[in-house]
């Protein structure tokens, strides 16, 4: 059946069963390769996208049930918070495969939308939900820290 | 690693062949053949230059004698463009650890380049052209500096030349600065010369002229982002999945649970009912020694991904039968412990180590465990195959794309020359990417259905159908005299080897898991036996970042904290001790066998140097405060491994924290000779230290009934954010050129989980010896 959703500030129609996954509905029908495949089941963060402004795990969130909420994916990240965060991971080479980082970098984004100066705990917290077996985790610290300067600048 | 075992390679269909015996006499003679002729020598010229001659010493590495060598042609590696652009190729694969930004930074440097100015071409599975292209065993830097800093001087010779041709001066009177060529009033941009500089005859390498470390603007900085991160960072970087076919389906395949058995029956019926879902083919299983082999299966093509994982997971397959069906990891490890209670074969003696334990005042007798670990990379494996007119194409996330093409023209039947790989970035390798069965298994369905696929693994299937790094038993003993001084060592290693994947198994380790920290025990002791006693495999064994090292590190180094605990000792002290005066390791005269193995290196190049050793320790105690008093439920603890020629020690503190082992801060000293990309040497050893809290807490691959029991993250844990190595400080000794620069994504792991162990004591009193330890104490 056609499901119709808000994706990156337009609306698409895609052909796909409702219970299909949004990730994959990303991937295989609109070309959108940025969201990543880890693990099918909301437990490393590598597909995460933005619904709302709000991180989800795209490999859990079916198409249908999107309900007119708005999805951003990396490709399309924007904002103030967006261009800090990636200004900040480019200045602190975070990544090293870079796989799971456009979950990282969403996951981010979400959480200086949210909150401009997060503490440790706060970033520890947000982050929780994104594996990465490079281990980056101490520079992706420092980059959100680095990122909450950028903006408040 | 691979590239040892190629010879070793058997078909499955004929499952007699000697292989093994025959592989290990070739190799061993290579090897100690190789030494014999570099102490006398060399094979290579040993030369300074003209110019700045100090500068640029070649020295051999075990690059050369790779398959297909190294390749140092500057018309293969770089182009230069009328607009200026320099075009250069990168030939090794790219899985984070950089070699893909810093080999072509150090040719950009030598030549002359811009970074900014200079665009990469991830060179196919090619080696008559690019030389080795195999990315394991940390030796891209190891194996390639020298062959870069060649190609970027004679690329800078060819621009001086063009200008002296168009100049009509001599060439000793043109100078190259950054991106520019300059004699006299005269100056062009690289781009002005372009189309003269590629024409010019490529000089001998008696003619170049290296630059001096002073004049580096990359090398030894670290100043040079990686090359993708923009890409990374936007979503546009292409990885393994990322590759889309007109027409491309894709398949994801029922593999047998335990290895070898074949599909005896299935009902698709269930599957076929979901949309999107075109076909079913069956792939035949395989057993080892089977190398890379795909396991077999059932596998479901579908128009896409999602009913691709879901047909498959609709699929009622019954297995058949398969002679590891009994295998149970945990009573498998019960018995490789008492397994290693047993002399096993001699590979080191030293000394007269029976005697040393008669007289012995006290012996220490400890035995360390680790269960299996698989990779676990981000990207799960997949691939794209398109097998079309008698040529096959493939775009696959793979550590070594020669040998993928190599593997991949033999299961389809083909000539070499017919197929082609191209290497995607890779989201993670640490070894798995090295066997490239999915991408086999690509090709194979690709050329049965006649359209392009990708085969996508699920983390399932990742995690289940791994090549797993081997479960092991430890075992070392130790005589101490009546001075506490320790006179006698037995190390006993007992773990199902690597070989049984690629030859009949004959239940003992092979030289190159030997030469990983066992024999080469770098420890000043006049009695000292190595042995290694028999362990089957029954799983695909593979190879995971730092190899049999992990498991000899987390032994010997809990074993010299726990001697020091029997002795009285300061754990930094005894060590020092242990590893006794500064000097290189003599093997010949040590009672190493001959064949030996130092990560395919000339002995003599890469010697085991304790000073260096030594150094290391020292340098990471001392910056974590070695000594110091900590307070109730903290502790500091040490360890220091060399492996892959790199030396690095570990000081790492733990905190307990209601209960559950924390690690507020971790110093990581490294020791890689010329330190050629300090950022990236940062970024390798702290994620050095996380993998191997990881490792430590979490990493267990357990069978039942032959079949892996975890599944996916949530029972194949990972450190997450929430407890993570909080600081990670990395302390990098400093050495000029002339010190061999030696590579870091591996060396990093060893020392990591015993450090985190030893600290764990410190602070509670309690030893653990078995990997993984759970997060709770």
């Amino acid at each position: 059946m056609t499901v119709s959703f808000r994706l990156n500030g337009e609306t698409v129609s895609v052909e796909t069963p409702p219970d299909t996954p949004l990730l994959w509905v990303l991937r295989d029908e609109l070309d959108l390769t940025g969201t990543k495949f880890g693990c099918g089941v909301a437990s490393c963060g590598a597909c995460t996208v933005h619904v709302n402004g709000e991180p989800v795990r795209s490999c859990v969130t079916a198409v249908g049930d999107l309900d007119g909420g708005e999805v951003t994916t990396i490709e399309a990240a924007d904002g103030a918070a967006a261009k800090a965060v990636q200004a900040a991971w480019r200045e602190l080479d975070v990544v090293q495969c870079g796989y799971c980082q456009s979950g990282q970098i969403m996951s981010a984004i979400g959480l200086l939308s949210e909150n401009a100066k997060p503490s440790d705990e706060d970033i520890d917290g947000a982050m929780a939900g994104n594996v990465c077996r490079c281990a980056t985790y101490v520079r992706i610290r420092a980059a959100i820290h680095r990122a909450a300067e950028i903006m408040e600048a | 690693m691979l590239n040892y075992l190629q010879d070793a390679r058997v078909i499955p269909a004929a499952p007699t062949a000697p292989a093994r015996d025959v592989a290990i006499v070739n190799l061993s003679l290579d090897v100690s053949r190789r030494s014999f002729l570099a102490g006398a020598g060399g094979a290579l010229t040993v030369a300074a230059f003209a110019g700045s001659a100090e500068a640029f010493i070649r020295y051999p590495t075990g690059g050369e004698t790779m398959p297909h060598g190294l390749r140092t042609d500057p018309l293969t590696f770089v182009t230069l463009h009328g607009d200026g652009s320099v075009e250069i190729v990168a030939h090794r694969a790219e899985m984070g650890q950089g070699a893909r930004t810093s080999l072509p930074m150090v040719l950009a440097d030598e030549m002359g380049a811009d970074w900014d100015q200079v665009s990469l071409r991830q060179a196919p599975g090619d080696e008559a052209t690019y030389g080795n292209q195999d990315t394991d065993g940390s030796r891209s830097m190891r194996h390639h500096l020298q062959t870069m800093r060649q190609i970027g001087a004679s690329i800078r010779h060819m621009l001086a030349s063009a200008a002296a041709q168009k100049w009509e001066v001599e060439v000793s009177a043109v100078e190259v600065g950054v991106h520019e060529v300059k004699s006299g009033e005269n100056t062009a941009g690289f781009g002005e010369l372009a189309e003269l500089a590629m024409r010019q005859p490529v000089p001998d390498f008696e003619a170049l002229n290296f630059k001096d470390a002073a004049d580096f603007r990359y090398i030894g900085t670290g100043d040079v982002s990686i090359y993708d991160i923009r890409d990374i960072t936007t979503g546009k970087a292409i990885y393994g999945a990322d590759v889309m076919l007109p027409g491309m389906k894709v398949a994801v395949i029922a593999r047998p649970p335990v290895v070898g058995a074949e599909p005896t029956a299935f009902d698709s019926a269930d599957a076929e009912e979901i949309p999107g879902v075109e076909r079913i083919e069956t792939l035949p299983s395989s057993i080892p020694p089977a190398k890379f082999a795909p396991l077999g299966g059932v596998a479901v093509i579908a128009s896409n991904t999602d009913a691709a994982i879901k047909g498959r997971d609709a699929l009622k397959v019954t297995w058949g039968d398969s002679p590891h069906a009994s295998y149970n990891s945990e009573a498998y490890l019960a018995e490789m412990r008492e397994t290693a209670k047993q002399p096993g074969q001699v590979l080191r003696e030293e000394g007269d180590v029976d005697a040393a334990f008669a007289g012995a005042a006290k012996t220490v007798t400890r035995q360390y465990a680790q269960a299996h670990m698989v990779h676990a990379t981000m990207e799960p494996p997949v691939a794209v195959a398109q097998v079309a007119n008698g040529k096959a194409e493939i775009w696959a996330p793979v550590q070594s794309p020669y040998g993928a093409r190599q593997d991949i023209a033999a299961a389809l039947g083909m000539p070499v020359a017919d197929v082609t790989v191209h290497m995607t970035l890779l989201g993670g390798g640490f070894g798995r990417k090295s066997k490239c069965d999915y991408a086999i298994e690509a090709a194979l369905l690709s050329q049965k259905i006649g359209a392009p696929v990708k085969v996508q693994w699920t983390r399932e299937d990742d995690i289940r159908h791994g090549f797993n790094h081997t479960t092991s038993v430890e075992r070392i003993e130790a005589a101490v005299d009546a001075d506490g001084k320790v006179v006698g060592w037995r190390h006993n290693s007992v773990a199902p080897s690597i070989l049984s994947t690629f030859a009949p198994d004959s239940g003992h380790q092979f030289f190159i898991e030997n030469g990983m920290g066992h024999i080469d025990v770098p420890f000043e002791i006049p009695n000292l036996r190595c042995e290694n006693g028999k362990a089957m495999a029954h799983a695909r064994i593979g190879w995971f970042r730092a190899v049999s090292n992990v498991p000899r590190a987390w032994a010997i180094q809990s074993f010299a904290a726990e001697l020091a605990e029997e002795l009285g000792k300061d754990q930094k002290e005894m060590l020092l001790e242990l590893i006794g005066s500064d000097r290189k390791l003599d093997p010949p005269t040590q009672g190493f066998p001959e064949n030996f193995w130092d990560y395919g290196e000339v002995y003599e190049e890469y010697p085991i140097d304790t000073a260096r050793l030594k150094n290391v320790l020292n340098l990471a105690a001392d910056k974590s405060g070695w000594g110091a008093e900590a307070p109730d439920g903290e502790g500091w603890g040490l360890a220091v491994h060399r492996s892959f020629v790199t030396y690095v020690a570990t000081a790492a503190k733990v905190k307990i924290v209601d209960g559950q082992i924390t690690v507020p801060e971790v110093h990581m000293a490294v020791d890689c000779g010329f330190a050629v990309n300090p950022e990236r040497i940062r970024s390798q050893m702290e994620g050095a230290a996380v993998m191997g809290m990881t490792l430590a807490l979490h990493s267990a691959i357990t069978y039942e009934d032959g079949a892996v029991v975890q599944s996916n993250y949530h029972d194949y844990e990972m450190v997450r954010s929430t407890n993570f190595p909080q600081v990670v400080h990395t302390h990098i000794v400093e050495h000029p050129f002339s010190v061999h620069a030696s590579g870091v994504g591996e060396p990093g792991v060893p020392p990591v989980a015993p450090a985190i162990a030893n600290a764990v004591f410190n602070a509670t009193g309690k030893r653990l010896r078995d990997l993984p330890f759970g997060e709770s104490i």
